[in-house]
């Protein structure tokens, strides 16, 4: 038997095509997949306002004076920035924007000493990533409120009332208007992703277990990989279908940005959709019942909807928070998906995030492979 | 789990062709509890083989044990000329199964659950056209074969059952209480085709709890708590536990494990 007619003879095909059949005829669950991104989105991009602290941030002293680095002590100080290195030049500070390292940065030109004892208004500025507007309005008001005591504290001598001896200039990049449902987006993106492809596809293998056709299938030839390749491919093609009825209403609805290359986006997607499958497998290899594995998807959905900075910024977080956040590959998911829709970045930018996917990808597809037993017990 | 070819290999070994299935000691354990106890069974081929036992008498575990779907704790076992611990695979190709529950989609049709188990198992293209086109007008099932198989009766998931189970024409046909739920006119029809199945060289091992379904075996043989109490056709089993009728050699047995039990 050569290897074609093996591939045509391999018990994937009729696999998929039986779960395409029961997908279509499902059509409470089919409309739920594609319903529920429209209203999630609705919900979700209309709905989420928080508030927020330590924004992680750069520093460009070009001033190096006792003046500017008070300024900087008063801006760490108010709790909202946390200054998470210092950087030789502009174009470095867009690096660490881009890359997620910073989402802030204060630049003090050289000048600005001088300027101040001269008796002029001393001009700082701080860049803010409000592709964040969580973070974004809070560094705002933040750096706003330091500019002004420190200018009471900096200036040599009483000034005419009518100059601020230090203004504080921000400028939010990437989303100047500070709106919040751009940001939203690629969060659902992810967290729908997560939604469906854990819970949908753990509860469709525990299905057949509980029906008794799983029984039935371990004692054909068909092998795990056939199995699983035919259970989880369908889920793979909704996960799609979802990521684009979410842009496409993203884009109507809330004018979302989509500045990055959609080729780069469609591709990342790949590695978290197989992810998010693997932990769908794994929890129908572990539990026994539609309800098992329902309760253990919310289980793991709950972290990902608070931890991973869909709604709460990391930042914000106390570490352990942080730690279990680093766990989950929608906290990389997001990084990526913000990155690309918003920032624009390029792939450069994010292989890190692309590796930490892969990987993840690989160890639970491995693991609910190595837990899926072709018997009963 | 390999990804195997799925040609339909006749029996391997010529030495085992007269045997289908080979039990040696075979013993399987859940924890303290022992389900089958030292198993020594012989099935010929082509013989229509009667399980019967009371409830939790390791008839199922048997099954199970010889169609892979549990590996026995310890002693050996051969189906269809392989060993159920090292070629499971080789054994799941040449054998089919029917469970209580018939393992049926009921959200597909009647001919899509034929088409789905003949693809599972290997068939493609005009071979499974022509099998399927085959299963369906020997079972009768061709008026139903638009039919969702969820919206059947008892006695129609059963028939749709066998064809799924026999799609490969197995060796070797496992049959786990068939009939439990389907009307006595339904059973008549459905042990009419095992007799076919039979003389045309299947081998039939079906567990039962109807007396009329274990008079119509070959040969029987009797669990009672994981322990193999008798083999041999319904007039040597009468005649071993000196007994007018199956039926009461089964209430006898079941009275025994209740008496132990209490």
């Amino acid at each position: 038997m050569n290897s074609l007619d093996r591939l045509r003879r391999a018990c994937f095909w009729p696999m998929l095509r039986k779960e395409f059949i029961e997908m279509r005829r499902d059509r409470f669950t089919l409309a739920m997949l594609i319903g529920i991104p429209a209203v999630q989105l609705v919900l979700f991009g209309y709905a989420v306002q928080t508030d927020v602290r330590n924004v992680p941030t750069v520093v460009l002293d070009e001033s190096r004076t006792s003046q500017s680095r008070r300024l900087i002590d008063m801006m760490a100080n108010t709790r909202n920035f946390r200054i998470v290195g210092t950087v030789a030049n502009r174009d470095q500070v867009r690096e660490a924007i881009e890359r997620g390292d910073a989402a802030a940065a204060i630049i003090i030109p050289p000048e600005f000493a001088s300027d101040l004892k001269r008796g002029q208004s001393a001009q700082a500025q701080v860049i803010v990533d409000a592709a964040d507007p969580l973070s974004s309005q809070a560094a705002i008001s933040a750096a706003t409120l330091a500019g002004a005591r420190s200018g009471a504290e900096l200036a040599p001598h009483p000034m005419p009332t009518l100059t601020t001896p230090v203004e504080v200039r921000v400028r939010p990049w990437y989303n100047p208007e500070g709106r919040n449902s751009p940001y939203i987006v690629p969060g659902i993106i992810g967290i729908l992703l997560t939604m469906t492809m854990v819970s949908i596809t753990g509860a469709a293998i525990v299905r057949e277990r509980e029906r008794g056709t799983l029984e039935q299938l371990v004692v054909t030839p068909i092998g795990k990989t056939s199995l699983m390749l035919g259970k989880t491919i369908p889920f793979a093609v909704v996960g799609y279908l979802q990521v684009t009825v979410i842009l496409i209403l993203g884009k109507l609805l809330f004018d979302v940005p989509m500045r990055g290359s959609l080729m780069l986006l469609y591709l990342l997607i790949a590695p978290f959709i197989i992810a998010s499958l693997g932990m769908g497998l794994f929890i129908s290899a572990v539990t026994k019942t539609q309800i098992q594995a329902m309760q253990l998807s919310f289980f793991f959905i709950l972290p990902n909807i608070l931890l991973s900075g869909f709604i709460f910024p990391r930042s914000a977080m106390p570490e352990p928070a942080q730690w279990v956040g680093a766990a989950l590959p929608l906290t990389y998911f997001l990084t990526v998906m913000r990155g690309v829709l918003l920032k624009g970045v390029e792939f450069a930018d994010v292989w890190r995030q692309a590796l930490v996917l892969t990987g993840f990808a690989v160890l639970l597809v491995g693991m609910s492979v190595r837990k899926f037993s072709k018997t009963v017990e | 789990m390999r990804e195997e070819s799925n040609s339909h290999s006749a029996i391997r070994n010529p030495q085992s062709s007269g045997v289908a299935v080979s039990t040696s000691r075979l013993r399987k354990t859940f924890g303290s509890l022992v389900a089958v106890e030292s198993l020594d069974l012989e099935i010929n081929r082509g013989e229509v083989f009667g399980l019967l036992g009371p409830n939790g008498s390791g008839k199922t575990t048997t099954i199970r044990m010889l169609t892979g779907l549990m590996q026995p704790t310890s002693g050996e076992a051969t189906v269809v000329g392989y060993d159920v611990r090292r070629e499971s695979e080789a054994i799941r190709r040449n054998i089919g199964y029917m469970s209580q529950r018939f393992g049926l989609y009921d959200d597909l049709t009647v001919a899509e659950n034929i088409r789905f188990y003949a693809g599972v198992y290997g068939l493609i293209g005009a071979e499974r056209d022509a099998r399927i086109g085959e299963l369906t007008s020997e079972l009768g099932l061709a008026e139903r074969a638009g039919q969702l198989a969820g919206t059947l009766s008892g006695g129609w998931k059963q028939r749709l059952a066998l064809a799924c189970a026999t799609a490969h024409r197995p060796a070797m046909l496992f049959l786990d209480e068939p009939t439990a739920g389907v009307d006595p006119a339904a059973r008549r029809r459905f042990w009419e085709t095992i007799y076919q199945l039979a003389s045309k060289g299947t081998t039939i091992l079906v567990t039962t709890h109807y007396m009329d379904e274990a008079e119509r075996c070959q040969r029987l043989a009797f669990l009672s708590r994981g322990h193999l109490i008798g083999v041999g056709t319904g007039q040597e089993i009468l005649e071993q536990f000196k007994m007018p009728s199956i039926e009461d050699v089964f209430i006898e047995l079941q009275r025994r494990d209740e008496g132990a039990a209490a």
